[in-house]
């Protein structure tokens, strides 16, 4: 009993150190810059004349003393534009629209993690890895979009066309597991941020196929026995008419 | 005894325990409040605010101002009152209180952040801990600071804290002076419950002064903080988050500002340290001296940590009036020039143009019998840069007794006015120019002539909106500034009122006009200031309760050469000398000496003059002696010695006194008393060391009228190499590697 106890605990202790570190990065990039020939300051980038209105349509937002306010949505307008990551010099020119130092920008862009700052497949596809996706198996539907398209995490396709990466709850839990497509082969212009839930290992590789013979698969739940977030085949509960709440008869007072 | 069986002891122990005590889980939890709450500590403290508690005071002696008072609130700490103004912090409170609360992010010359939670205290009525340093204080709050509750959450924030900080102090150079050290020693606990690995995070490159080791970093922000507010380069940040926070520049670039030393101390952590200092010393095994800095003409106030005879390295002292708490690069790291280059023995020139090292006997007698050959008209004294008021006083002297009028200090031009005090002291006060709000800089760049008299600027600009006028070259600036013109003819403009920045100066409450130094080596510097005199005229700058006439001294001893009257009868007189004496003076252009004449040669440093020299006499530099300097506002000050002279070298006045003996004109002093009672009845300012002795008169109304128009040459740059300015600092290695990486 005690040997088995004893043994029981060495387990669990190597297991505590067993733990990869890596697997709980979230963002594409490391916290610090390092330049490479498609990701250096001195590429120029400007916003194209197409998103110059929108720049200023955000800007006008804010007040003009509180320019910064715009760093958000206007970096994730650069993003679209810029094939779904952010290099840094479109974080500069973020920061000049804006007026702030560059490191203002670099600050808020390190910190959210939708925001790429490597480059990312025209689609981005995010497995949900929180608890309930988890619990209903994001970890195989990972694996599968991983060896189906032959990459790591955050890595992108020899096609340039996918990239795989993990993405906290994103509120589908009912649905769970999911997965989020970011559709950056349009630029800004025909960006779209899709869900597909209720997917399986074999559903997420034929959207991957559809996506890549350029169809845009339905999205929502890829469980045909269910609408939307209903319960599969049809509701089993709460089939009558609702009852009136119970509330006081104000007619009898 | 294996690791599973003593793993299965530790489980068998706790289950029992936890079979005896079934809260005992929650008990480690630090919101189970209510028993703490309830405590009996706490109900004590609060039942009896007993009369006969012994006195408190202040921690560190801080007082406290009221602006207004009936804005005074009343707060209880740890059942104290305590009279604070409204708006100030708990933490300040309890600091007034006589309770020093730990911190790490607050800093009082910094925002509040509150992100480190080490300040937690508990306060009466209220749910959870709070974070005295971001909470203000409120009329009545009952502040416990030693409580069970408060005790438990700053143990809980230590245990965070060290969760990912490394175990390095043996090999941190923080290791001993290091706040999480100090704090975790008395209020954390002697144990943690971390098992997992702890995350590492890459270095960052932030130039040859930083040496940074990041994983130690506890990301207080307050470097990030100093880099944006008071050193005014907005290059520091805090990137990612959650585990992955770290502090960095993102892209890599040098942190190039003239001020950026200053974060090794507010770091609380080994993260950012000393990159010259690295592994060098540990700090208990350094001597500090309270002394100042000889690099510019601030003065600020510094503490030299010697290790027997080697200067370590250089930290900052608080002076509010003069450099606050922080010193610029070049003060903290040109130490290491003190070791380099150093002239440690008297030497002669022999006929084959080499030095040859002779004694003190000899190479006084050979000065002194060339004095006696020359005609008096003929000797020529220039006094350096780094010299202090005693060695001036005794050159003057022992020229004059030899018949010489001619002897200057390098860098005030030809005629200085060293008649008028107020001519050329920053009659403001460093201090003082926090209250202008609108500054007139004429041909100074303060960022690289006097860096924390530009930190002092910047403070103001950022605090009040003060409007900044400049009138020079273009130059770098930390602040908001408008750029007026080039030269003279722009102050004539607003001398005239004609210039657009004219009505904002005419407008200010307390207009602060700054005239550069580097004025006085232009011809027409008597045209330049009476138009300055005129400006301040017109704005009214010079009033009874607000002088705002001032110059920008260059060196530590201008202002006393001036106090003691150093002026040349004329500077041509070099150009026909038979025999000059140069003191330290190296930015004094020597090819301007007759081939034939006997050039003395007495400094610390074989630097730009000792090539002319015909004899060297081995002085001692500013951490070796002691000496007055006054800075740039006209305050007194004296350096301590703090590590033994080099080699043979004697201090400065000591020689001079010596060779007048030998040449049978001797001084009539002999100590350091009888030197500054002879430097009294010149001028007695020098005297009132670390007080501020204001100018008596304003200049403008006497001065002589100047006839003659200013010529239209722009005002040129002064200090080229903010790193290189001194015999010193042009021989310290690490100013050469700033000046060759930082300087753009």
């Amino acid at each position: 009993m005690l040997r088995r106890l004893a043994a029981q605990r060495l387990l669990e202790i190597r297991q505590a150190f067993r733990q990869p570190q890596a697997s709980r990065s979230f963002s594409t990039a490391l916290n610090y810059h390092l330049d490479s020939s498609d990701n250096n300051p001195d590429i120029p980038w400007e916003f194209s004349e197409a998103n110059k209105p929108k720049v200023k349509e955000i800007l006008s937002h804010y007040p003009s003393n509180y320019k910064q306010s715009a760093v958000i949505p206007l970096l994730d307008l650069a993003q679209q534009q810029h094939g779904g990551w952010l290099s840094v010099s479109a974080m500069n020119h973020v920061a000049k629209v804006i007026e702030v130092a560059p490191i203002r920008v670099y600050e808020v862009a390190t910190f959210y993690s939708m925001f790429n700052r490597t480059k990312v497949g025209k689609y981005h596809l995010l497995v949900c890895g929180t608890t309930p996706c988890m619990i209903r198996g994001s970890r195989d539907i990972e694996e599968a979009l991983l060896n189906h398209l032959g990459v790591k995490r955050n890595e992108v396709t020899k096609d340039g066309l996918f990239s795989v990466g993990e993405m906290e709850c994103m509120g589908c839990c009912v649905n769970a597991p999911m997965i989020t497509v970011a559709d950056y082969s349009n630029g800004s212009k025909g960006y779209t941020y899709n869900y597909f839930e209720d997917v399986t290992p074999s559903r997420v590789v034929e959207i991957v196929e559809a996506l890549k013979r350029g169809e845009k698969p339905p999205r929502g739940t890829q469980n045909p026995k269910r609408i939307n977030s209903g319960p599969e085949g049809g509701n089993t509960t709460l089939l009558g008419e609702p009852k009136p709440p119970p509330c006081r008869d104000l007619d009898a007072c | 005894m294996g690791l599973g069986q003593l793993a299965s002891r530790a489980l068998l122990r706790s289950a029992r325990l936890a079979a005896s005590n079934p809260h005992h889980q929650f008990r480690r939890a630090i919101v189970t409040t209510p028993e703490l709450h309830n405590s009996a500590e706490s109900a004590a403290a609060e039942a009896h605010p007993e009369p006969d508690l012994p006195k408190r005071n202040p921690v560190a002696g801080a007082r406290v101002h009221f602006p207004n008072p009936d804005d005074a609130i009343e707060v209880f700490v740890d059942g104290y009152p305590v009279k604070v103004p409204k708006g100030m912090t708990v933490l300040q409170a309890c600091l007034m209180a006589g309770v020093d609360i730990p911190r790490f992010c607050y800093h009082d010359r910094l925002s509040i952040a509150g992100n480190c939670r080490m300040c937690l205290v508990e306060v009466e009525k209220s749910p959870k801990p709070v974070a005295s340093c971001a909470m203000p204080a409120l009329p009545g709050m009952k502040i416990k600071t030693a409580t069970p509750l408060a005790k438990k959450a700053r143990e809980g924030v230590m245990e965070f804290l060290l969760m990912n900080h490394p175990l390095d102090c043996p090999i941190c150079d923080q290791g001993g002076e290091c706040d999480l050290q100090d704090q975790s020693m008395a209020f954390g606990s002697d144990r943690g419950r971390f098992t997992e690995t702890k995350r590492s995070v890459v270095d960052k490159n932030l130039g040859p002064l930083v040496k940074t080791v990041m994983t130690r970093c506890i990301q207080c922000t307050r470097c990030v903080r100093f880099a944006s507010e008071i050193a005014g380069v907005q290059d520091l940040g805090v990137l990612g988050r959650g585990s992955g926070e770290e502090i960095g520049t993102y892209v890599e670039r040098l942190m190039t500002s003239e001020l950026s030393g200053n974060v090794i101390d507010i770091c609380p952590v080994g993260a950012l340290t000393s990159k010259p200092f690295a592994f060098k010393a540990r700090n208990w095994e350094l001597k500090g001296t309270e002394s100042i800095d000889v690099t510019d003409a601030v003065g600020s106030n510094i503490r030299i940590d010697s290790r027997g005879p080697e200067v370590m390295r250089i930290v900052p002292r608080l002076n509010e009036d003069i450099n606050e708490e922080w010193i610029s690069d070049k003060t903290r790291f040109f130490y290491d020039g003190l070791k380099r280059q150093r002239l440690n023995d008297p030497m002669i020139r022999g006929a084959d143009g080499r030095f040859k090292a002779v004694s003190w006997h000899d190479a006084l007698a050979v000065v002194a019998e060339v004095i006696h050959k020359v005609k008096p008209e003929e000797i020529v004294g220039v006094a350096g840069k780094l010299s202090d008021a005693e060695s001036m006083i005794a050159l003057k002297d022992f020229l004059n007794r030899m018949g010489s009028e001619n002897i200057w200090y390098e860098g005030n031009g030809p005629n200085p006015n060293a008649d008028l005090r107020s001519g050329y002291i920053m009659n403001t006060s460093i201090s003082g120019l926090e209250k202008a709000d609108v500054f007139l800089l004429v041909g100074t760049q303060p960022r690289v002539e006097a860096a924390m008299v530009n930190a002092r600027i910047r403070k103001t600009v950022i605090a009040t909106n003060a409007k900044v006028g400049y009138v020079g070259p273009s130059a770098d600036f930390n602040y908001d500034h408008e750029h007026l013109g080039t030269g003279p003819e722009t102050l004539t403009e607003l001398a005239e009122g004609r210039h657009p920045f004219y009505s904002a100066l005419s407008n200010a409450k307390n207009p602060a006009i700054i005239v550069g130094a580097g004025i006085f080596g232009r011809k027409d510097k008597d045209a330049i200031f009476s138009v300055v005199d005129n400006i301040a005229k017109k704005i009214n700058a010079v009033r009874p309760d607000w002088n705002g006439l001032n110059m920008l001294l260059l060196n530590a001893g201008q202002a006393a050469a001036l106090d003691l009257g150093l002026v040349a009868e004329s500077e041509k007189s070099i150009e026909s000398a038979k025999f000059v004496y140069v003191m330290g003076a190296d930015d004094e252009n020597l090819d301007r000496v007759p081939d034939d004449a006997f050039v003395v040669y007495q400094g610390h440093h074989g630097d730009r003059s000792v090539y002319r020299a015909n004899v060297i006499l081995p002085a001692s530099a500013f951490t070796e002696k002691e000496g007055t300097y006054a800075n740039t506002e006209g305050c007194a000050q004296t350096t301590v010695p703090a590590v033994p002279t080099v080699g043979d070298s004697r201090d400065d006045w000591k020689i001079i006194r010596a060779l007048s003996e030998v040449a049978r004109v001797s001084l009539p002093y002999d100590n350091l008393s009888a030197i500054r009672s002879r430097i009294g009845t010149v001028a007695p300012n020098l005297l009132r060391v670390d007080e501020r002795e204001p100018a008596a008169f304003s200049t403008s109304a006497l001065r002589p009228e100047v006839k003659e128009k200013p010529d239209a040459a722009p005002f040129t740059t002064v200090v080229d190499n903010f790193y290189m300015t001194d015999s010193i600092t042009r021989a310290s290695k690490i100013m050469a590697q700033c000046s060759a990486l930082l300087k753009k």
